[in-house]
C-alpha cells in the first residue's frame, strides 16, 4: 500500500498542470476571442496613434507567444536575492534571455491569496511588513523585517505576484492590490455561507434519513430539488424583500454602516472587530452578514441535504448501528453521533467540489447585496472593460479552486486509507 | 419477489384512456417515486412549451411597449403589475420563454456537438490523447462556470456584432439595428455557456465509453474484424445516448440559470428584450421601495422552468440508469 506522503506529492504535482491549463485558458480566452480589447476600451473614433500607444503600453502589440511568456513569467515569479535591508536590491538568481527577449525572471511569491494579509500601503500591520521599493515593471517588493541582522545574512525577499495593472479608475494600480483589498470580504462571506450550508444541509439530510418516508423526509427532498432550481440572486432578492424591506429586520446593502468599520488587521470584519474589542462594529458587521450568507448558504444546502441523506441511509444499515442499538444507546445518539460521524467524510469532500459553485454564487450574491468583495469587483471591472483586472481575478480564482481541491483531496486521503493513486 | 402471474389478468379498460392508464401504472410499478418526478417534469415542460408557442396569443399586451401606468401593482388589468416603464410584467414573463428557451437549447446543442465527439474519441482512443484531453476538460470543469462565462462574454461582447454582421452578409442577409444587437448578444452568451458545459458532456460520454469498451460484445465484434469506426458507431454510441439525454436536460436547466445570472449582472441581452434575468436586474433597484412584483414573477418563472428540466433530467436518470439499491 502506497504511503500517504506519496499521494500528497503526486496530488500536489498534479495541481501544477491543472493550473497551467487554467491559466493558459484564461490567456487564450482573453486574447484569441474575436475582438480587440483595446478598441473595446477606447471610444470609437479615437485617433489611431492613441490606440497604438495604449496597445503598446499594455504590451499587446507583441506577438502572442511573447505575450504568453510574459504573462506566465509575471504570474509565476521566483527571485532570490541577497539584499541587506537598506541597500539597493541586487538580483542574484535571474534567468535572463538576451535583452529585448521576454524575461522569465525567477522570483518566488507566496501563494497569491495569502497576500491579502500584506497590504504594502499600511505600515501598521502587525506582522511588521512595510512598503518596499518598486523594482522594475509594476512589481513591488516587500521586505521582511530583519532588525539587527548583519548584512551577510540572506533574508528571503518576496515580491507581489504581478498580475498587471488595472486600467481605471485609478490608472496604474496593481491588480494584486485590488485583489488583496477585496478578497477578505469574499472570504468572510464564503466562510459564513459554508457554516449555514453545513448546518442546514447536514441536519436536514440527517433528519430526512432518520425519519424516512415521513412528511419531513419528502419535504426536505423537495426542498433540495427546488432550492437548486432557484437562481441564487433571486433567492437573495426574495430574502431582501421579506426580511429586509417587508419586515425591516435586517440591512440589505453593504458590509457595514459607514464609520463603523473596524481597524484593518486581517480584513475580516468579524475577526478584526473582536480582536480590537469593538463591539458595535461586531454587531453591525454581523447584522450585515446575515442575509448574504443565508442566501448563499441556503442555495448550496440542497446538494448537501441530498448527499447527507444518501450517505446516512447507507450508514444506518451497517452492522455497528444495529450493535449500538442492541447495546441500548438512545436512538438520537445512535443517529446523530455515530452514524453521522461516519457519513461525514464524503460531505467534507463535497465542500471542496462545491467550492467552485460557491465562488460563482458569491459573485451573484455580492452583486445582489452590494457586498464589496471579489465578485462585485469582477463585475465592476467588466463595466470598465478592464481586462487586466478580470484576468487577474479569474487567475486568482483558479488558484483558489485548485488549492482548495488539493487540500480537500489530501484530507480525504488522510481519512480514508483506501484512496491512493 | 413476486413472480408475474401467468394466469390472465383482467384486461385493461378499452380504448385510448385504458392504454394510458396501463402505461402509467406500469411506470409507477417499475420506477417508483422517480416516475412521478419524471412525469411531473414532463408535464411542466409541456406547459412551458405551450406558453412559448402561444405567448403572442396569450399575452394581453406587447412586452416591449408601454402598456399602462408605471409601477402598477398586480391587479385585474395587469395580472402581474407593470414595471418601471409601464410594461406589463405578465406579458414580459410569457414572452420571456420565447427568448430564454431557444437560447438555452442552442447553447446546450453547441456543447453537445463539441463534447460528444471529443468524449467518444477520448474514451475510445485512450492513451495519451485521453490523458491530455481529460486534463484540459477537468481543469475547465473544476473552474466556476459562471466566472468563465462572464469573462468570455465580457470579451466577446463588443465585437460579436461585427462577427454576426459579416457572417450574415456572407450569407446574403442584411441585419442591422436592434436585431443585430440582440442577435450578437445572444450568440456570445450561447457560445460562452456552451464552452462552460462541454466538459460535462465530455466526462459523461467518456465514462460511458470506457465502461462499454470492455463489454464482451465489443470484443467479439473486434475479433470478427469490425473496424473501429463501426464499433464506435454501432455499439458504443447507442449506449451513450441515454446519458446524453439526461445531461442535456440538466444542461438546459443550468443554462437557463446561467443566462439569467449573466443578464442579472448586466452582461446578457439588451434591455428591451423580454428576458427574465434582465427583468430581475432592472427590478432590483426598486426593491427597497417595496415594488415586489417586478422581481417575484420573473424569478418564479425561472424556478418553474428550471424545475421542469431538472426534474425531467433527474427522473430520466433514474429510469435510464437505474441504481441497483435505492433505499
Amino acid at each position: 500500500m502506497r504511503s500517504l506522503r506519496a499521494y500528497i506529492i503526486t496530488r500536489t504535482l498534479l495541481t501544477i498542470p491543472m493550473l497551467f491549463v487554467l491559466v493558459t485558458l484564461v490567456f487564450l480566452v482573453l486574447r484569441i476571442m474575436p475582438g480587440d480589447p483595446v478598441e473595446a476600451l477606447i471610444r470609437p473614433g479615437a485617433p489611431r496613434e492613441y490606440i497604438e500607444q495604449i496597445r503598446h503600453s499594455l504590451g499587446l502589440d507583441k506577438p502572442i507567444p511573447e505575450q504568453y511568456l510574459d504573462y506566465l513569467g509575471r504570474l509565476l515569479s521566483l527571485e532570490v536575492w541577497i539584499a541587506p535591508a537598506d541597500q539597493e536590491v541586487t538580483p542574484v538568481v535571474e534567468v535572463l534571455l538576451p535583452p529585448g527577449e521576454p524575461r522569465l525572471a525567477f522570483r518566488f511569491a507566496p501563494p497569491v491569496f495569502f497576500q491579502f494579509l500584506l497590504l504594502p500601503e499600511d505600515p501598521r500591520l502587525g506582522l511588521g511588513i512595510w512598503p518596499g521599493r518598486p523594482l522594475s515593471h509594476n512589481s513591488y517588493l516587500i521586505q521582511f523585517p530583519t532588525p539587527g541582522t548583519p548584512a551577510e545574512s540572506l533574508p528571503l525577499q518576496v515580491g507581489f505576484v504581478d498580475m498587471g495593472t488595472s486600467i481605471s479608475p485609478v490608472r496604474g494600480r496593481p491588480v494584486a492590490w485590488d485583489i488583496a483589498e477585496k478578497f477578505p470580504a469574499t472570504l468572510e462571506l464564503a466562510i459564513c455561507s459554508i457554516i449555514v450550508t453545513m448546518l442546514v444541509g447536514v441536519s436536514s439530510g440527517a433528519y430526512s434519513a432518520h425519519k424516512r418516508r415521513s412528511v419531513a423526509d419528502y419535504t426536505f427532498r423537495i426542498y433540495s430539488i427546488a432550492i437548486w432550481a432557484m437562481p441564487v440572486f433571486w433567492l437573495g432578492l426574495m430574502l431582501q424583500l421579506i426580511l429586509g424591506v417587508g419586515l425591516n429586520l435586517l440591512p440589505v446593502y453593504g458590509r457595514i454602516d459607514t464609520g463603523l468599520d473596524p481597524e484593518r488587521i486581517t480584513g475580516l470584519y468579524l475577526v478584526d472587530s473582536l480582536v480590537t474589542l469593538n463591539l458595535p462594529s461586531f454587531m453591525d458587521a454581523l447584522k450585515h452578514l446575515i442575509l448574504p450568507s443565508l442566501t448563499l448558504g441556503l442555495y448550496l444546502s440542497g446538494i448537501f441535504t441530498r448527499l447527507t441523506r444518501a450517505n446516512m441511509l447507507g450508514t444506518l444499515q451497517q452492522d455497528f448501528i444495529i450493535a449500538a442499538r442492541a447495546r441500548g444507546i438512545p436512538e438520537r445518539v445512535v443517529v446523530y453521533k455515530h452514524a453521522l460521524k461516519n457519513a461525514f467524510i464524503p460531505i467534507l469532500t463535497m465542500i471542496g467540489l462545491q467550492f467552485a459553485a460557491l465562488l460563482a454564487g458569491a459573485v451573484l450574491t455580492e452583486t445582489t447585496f452590494s457586498w464589496p468583495g471579489m465578485g462585485s469587483f469582477v463585475v465592476e471591472r467588466i463595466g470598465y472593460r478592464d481586462f487586466a483586472s478580470i484576468q487577474g481575478a479569474v487567475v486568482f480564482f483558479a488558484f483558489l479552486v485548485a488549492s482548495v481541491s488539493l487540500i480537500v483531496d489530501i484530507i480525504y486521503a488522510r481519512l480514508d486509507p483506501r484512496i491512493r493513486y | 419477489m413476486e413472480l408475474e402471474q401467468t394466469a390472465e389478468k383482467a384486461p385493461p379498460p378499452p380504448g385510448l384512456a385504458g392504454r394510458l392508464v396501463a402505461w402509467w401504472m406500469r411506470g409507477v410499478k417499475w420506477y417508483g417515486a422517480e416516475w412521478y418526478i419524471t412525469i411531473a417534469g414532463a408535464i411542466i415542460l409541456l406547459f412551458i412549451l405551450f406558453i412559448t408557442l402561444a405567448a403572442p396569443v396569450l399575452a394581453p399586451y406587447d412586452p416591449v411597449v408601454e402598456a399602462g401606468p408605471t409601477f402598477e401593482p398586480p391587479g385585474p388589468t395587469y395580472l402581474m403589475g407593470t414595471d418601471n416603464l409601464g410594461r406589463d410584467v405578465f406579458s414580459r414573463v410569457l414572452h420571456g420563454s420565447r427568448v430564454v428557451l431557444p437560447l438555452a437549447f442552442i447553447s446546450a446543442l453547441f456543447a453537445l456537438f463539441i463534447g460528444l465527439p471529443v468524449g467518444l474519441i477520448s474514451g475510445f482512443a485512450g492513451g495519451k490523447t485521453d490523458r491530455v484531453l481529460s486534463l484540459i476538460m477537468d481543469s475547465v470543469y473544476s473552474f466556476p462556470g459562471l466566472l468563465l462565462a462572464i469573462a468570455m462574454v465580457a470579451v466577446m461582447g463588443p465585437q460579436s456584432q461585427k462577427v454576426i454582421k459579416s457572417t450574415a452578409a456572407g450569407m446574403g442577409i442584411e441585419i442591422s439595428g436592434d436585431a443585430l444587437v440582440v442577435l450578437s448578444a445572444a450568440m456570445s452568451i450561447a457560445v460562452a455557456i456552451a464552452i462552460v458545459y462541454v466538459p460535462t458532456y465530455f466526462r459523461m460520454v467518456r465514462g460511458q465509453v470506457l465502461s462499454v469498451k470492455e463489454e464482451l460484445y465489443v470484443e467479439a465484434a473486434r475479433s470478427l474484424g469490425a473496424r473501429s469506426w463501426t464499433i464506435l458507431w454501432q455499439y458504443i454510441f447507442p449506449n451513450v445516448i441515454p446519458s446524453i439525454v439526461v445531461v442535456f436536460s440538466l444542461n438546459v436547466a443550468d443554462a437557463i440559470l446561467t443566462e439569467a445570472g449573466l443578464s442579472f449582472l448586466g452582461l446578457g441581452l439588451p434591455p428591451p428584450t423580454p428576458d427574465w434575468g434582465v427583468d430581475l436586474n432592472r427590478g432590483k433597484a426598486f426593491l427597497p421601495q417595496g415594488r415586489w412584483w417586478m422581481i417575484t414573477f420573473p424569478g418564479l418563472m425561472i424556478v418553474f422552468v428550471t424545475l421542469g428540466f431538472s426534474m425531467l433530467g433527474e427522473g430520466l436518470n433514474e429510469i435510464l440508469n437505474p441504481r441497483l439499491t435505492e433505499k
